[in-house]
């Protein structure tokens, strides 16, 4: 038998045919991903439906009625209102917004000292972006740069009161600023310190770890509501008449301190999770207590709780909205009080201001955690089931 | 060792400030070279941030007339937003010099507290507001029984409420929320008939309606809130400079003292025009309160009389329209009384 004799061999490779038609274009993408089986349809008609009952109102409210322009409350009210609008119109009053954006973003801060946030701003866009993605270079001086420079430089600029900058009080802070101050020294103070307190409360010298233990349990036993409120109301009467300690400087303590008892708790669960061959193999190559820390369990540890610290994160700088109970205006804060200037007052500027509010907050919120999912993926190293 | 020695300086440091802050309260605050004032969080007519972030609004007039009959510049006042909670503090622990915060003049908080009140700038009280379309026909709040009340919970008004529903033998329905945002909407929505606050205060949240016509303020007034500005007891020099300053604001409104006029009236041959704006010859009563003797002048610059202060925050002038009522002159019927400035 000879070769010539397969006649049913292929000499050549069938040319690849697309897939049938029920498996692919936009009808099949929609039975598999929407209407795969009965309890999906349900479910996506019941999205369907809700999409449909609100976006359109929402849409038609915030862009289409909405008013853009103005200088008071008769552009965003009706005629019966006391306003120029039709009867029965109804739309965001982003004229409100664009009026008080000042505001909303430095609170009360000197308007020619302005630009003195905006260049903070910058250097804080400029130094963070590239500490951000992994392939710049230089990372070390950038660190340096972001939290120990940086800090000072921004605490100069802010504050102000020597060359020839006049000196701007912290009580004239306010909005986007606060909020942004507050959570960016929360989160570069809770990092360290609170991964030494995880340490500290694993140590196995008695004295480190009950301080640490107590700190963390004191703090994570009391709402940081009360933290805020004790350092606002109580402490200036432990204090001697007439001295009186910076309001702001207060809550950025009581803040940080409070974060970094929840970031030792997330740090804490890193840490146990490390498997105790690693610490022994540490041990075996004569390592020192900080080289191994520093060189085989935090990096694994901290890797692995990464979405833990996020949150930690994200719950902070949302909770930065509390020092309102003491009298500080955070991007929230500033919003709310604006809605008692009695010039914008109308039906539609409280729900104008807090949507902005809540637009913001998203934003730098939906980075965070999309950074962090990022950050997970890049630094997966089969861990991840 | 390090510890102890920033501790040491620590100490001695607070210990200097705090010998530099224990004069009287003129005194720090010619030294300080402003006037720290605290206002609330933010009430409409009364103090509000308007579009540049400045406070306006009658306590914060009030204010800038103190700093005016101090320094003769009424911009030389910082404000501290404070809340509800905070005010009583910030005053007694020195961080105010001032409150000036829609505060409620009580015996309670002019005795326990180390408050003394210097008068009252405007008197207030709990009063009803009715959906007129809803409730046709009804003029008078003995007509709500078995009505549905919006009210904000834990606050006096709702003590107040059922105080008086209860002694009119009248039925009602409360209709409680946490936040003033709740009740507001609550109302808009109709699911009450009748919305309760201070009356200053229905004023301000009818203009945050979707049909203000359609809303009737009543004319029972069920509490009296007298808001006055308040200092720290023990310092009776400063007491006498602001509780003067709101009567001259008084006075300058009866002798018919305004922002425009001031100057011309300086010239002014009545006898007591000339001993108010201290144009008499071999006058003390300026110096005698520890200022300059065209203190009256100053305030009258820098904010107006009472009656130009009262319409342009909360009155004519403003969005919240609100009526003198019993907050005009004594002269006029209303209760605004200054004792002669002589």
């Amino acid at each position: 038998m000879s070769q010539n004799d397969l006649h049913y061999v292929r000499t050549e490779m069938a040319l690849p045919q697309p897939a049938p038609l029920r498996e692919r274009g936009p009808v099949a993408w929609i039975r598999k991903n929407l209407f795969a089986n009965p309890f999906d349809s349900v479910l996506t008609i019941i999205g369907m439906i809700i999409v449909i009952m609100i976006l359109p109102p929402l849409v038609d409210w915030a862009l289409v009625q909405a008013q853009w322009t103005g200088t008071d409350r008769t552009f965003c009210s009706t005629v019966a209102q006391g306003g120029i609008q039709p009867e029965g119109w109804s739309g965001a009053c982003w004229a409100f917004v664009n009026a008080k954006f000042g505001q909303f973003m430095f609170g009360r801060y000197p308007i020619e000292e302005r630009w003195r946030v905006i260049l903070v701003a910058i250097m804080f866009v400029a130094l963070l972006v590239p500490l951000l993605i992994p392939r710049v270079p230089r990372k070390g001086l950038n660190a340096f740069l972001f939290l120990v420079v940086f800090p000072i430089v921004a605490a100069f600029l802010l504050i102000g009161g020597f060359f020839g900058l006049p000196h701007v009080e912290t009580p004239l802070w306010g909005g986007l600023l606060v909020t942004l101050t507050l959570s960016y020294v929360g989160i570069v103070v809770s990092l360290p310190l609170g991964i030494l307190l995880a340490l500290g409360r694993r140590s196995k010298m008695p004295v480190v770890k009950m301080l640490s233990v107590i700190f963390i349990e004191t703090v994570r036993g009391v709402p940081l509501i009360t933290v805020l409120f004790m350092a606002s109301v109580m402490l200036p009467l432990f204090l001697p008449a007439g001295v009186s300690f910076d309001k702001f400087l207060r809550a950025l303590i009581g803040v940080s301190l409070f974060a970094s008892a929840y970031m030792a708790e997330v740090v804490r669960g890193g840490l146990q999770a490390i498997p105790k061959g690693q610490y022994e193999g540490a041990d075996s190559l004569g390592l020192s207590y900080w080289q191994k820390t520093g060189l085989i369990i935090l990096p694994q540890a901290l890797k692995l709780v990464i979405p833990g610290i996020v949150n930690t994160f994200i719950g902070l700088f949302k909770d930065t909205s509390l020092v309102y109970i003491i009298s500080m205006f955070d991007l929230l804060g500033v919003v709310r009080q604006n809605f008692s200037d009695p010039a914008w007052a109308s039906p539609q500027t409280p729900a104008s201001g807090l949507v902005f509010a809540a637009l913001v907050f998203w934003m730098f919120c939906f980075g965070m955690s999309r950074y962090s999912i990022y950050m997970e993926h890049r630094l997966d190293t089969g861990h991840k089931r | 060792m390090k510890y102890i020695i920033s501790g040491i300086l620590g100490a001695a440091t607070l210990g200097m400030v705090a010998t530099a802050a224990s004069a009287g309260t003129l005194e720090d605050v010619k030294a300080k070279g402003f006037l720290q004032c605290g206002v609330s969080t933010g009430l409409a007519g009364f103090s509000a941030p308007n579009d540049k972030g400045d406070w306006q609004g009658l306590d914060a007039d009030f204010c800038r007339a103190v700093a005016a009959a101090v320094f003769g510049d009424g911009t030389k006042v910082k404000f501290t937003p404070l809340s509800a909670k905070e005010r009583f503090t910030a005053l007694q622990s020195g961080e105010i010099d001032l409150l000036s915060r829609n505060t409620t003049w009580t015996i309670n908080r002019d005795t326990a507290l180390g408050l003394n009140f210097v008068g009252v700038t405007y008197f207030d009280g709990q009063g009803f507001m009715i959906n007129a379309k809803k409730l046709p026909g009804v003029n008078s709040a003995l007509q709500l029984s078995g009505a549905a009340v919006c009210v904000q919970t834990g606050t006096t008004t709702e003590l107040n409420l059922a105080d008086y529903f209860k002694a009119n033998k009248m039925e009602y329905n409360p209709v409680v929320f946490e936040k003033l945002e709740e009740v507001n909407a609550a109302y808009d929505a109709g699911r009450c008939d009748v919305y309760t606050t201070d009356q200053s205060g229905l004023y301000g949240i009818r203009l945050t309606l979707g049909a203000p016509d359609d809303h009737v303020v009543l004319p029972e007034i069920i509490s009296k809130e007298p808001l006055g500005p308040a200092v720290r007891q023990g310092d009776d020099k400063w007491y006498h400079i602001v509780k003067w300053t709101y009567f001259a604001l008084l006075t300058a409104e009866e002798l018919g003292i305004t922002q425009a006029n001031v100057e011309e009236m300086k010239a002014s041959g009545n006898p007591e025009v000339k001993r108010v704006l201290g144009t008499e010859a071999d006058t003390k009563i300026g110096t005698d309160l520890g200022l300059g003797n065209d203190w009256v002048v100053n305030i009258v610059k820098s904010v107006g009389n009472y009656g130009e202060v009262f319409e342009r925050n909360v009155g004519q002038g403003s969005p919240l329209k609100i009526a003198r009522g019993i907050n005009a002159l004594w002269t006029k019927g209303g209760l605004q009384y200054a004792p002669p400035i002589r």
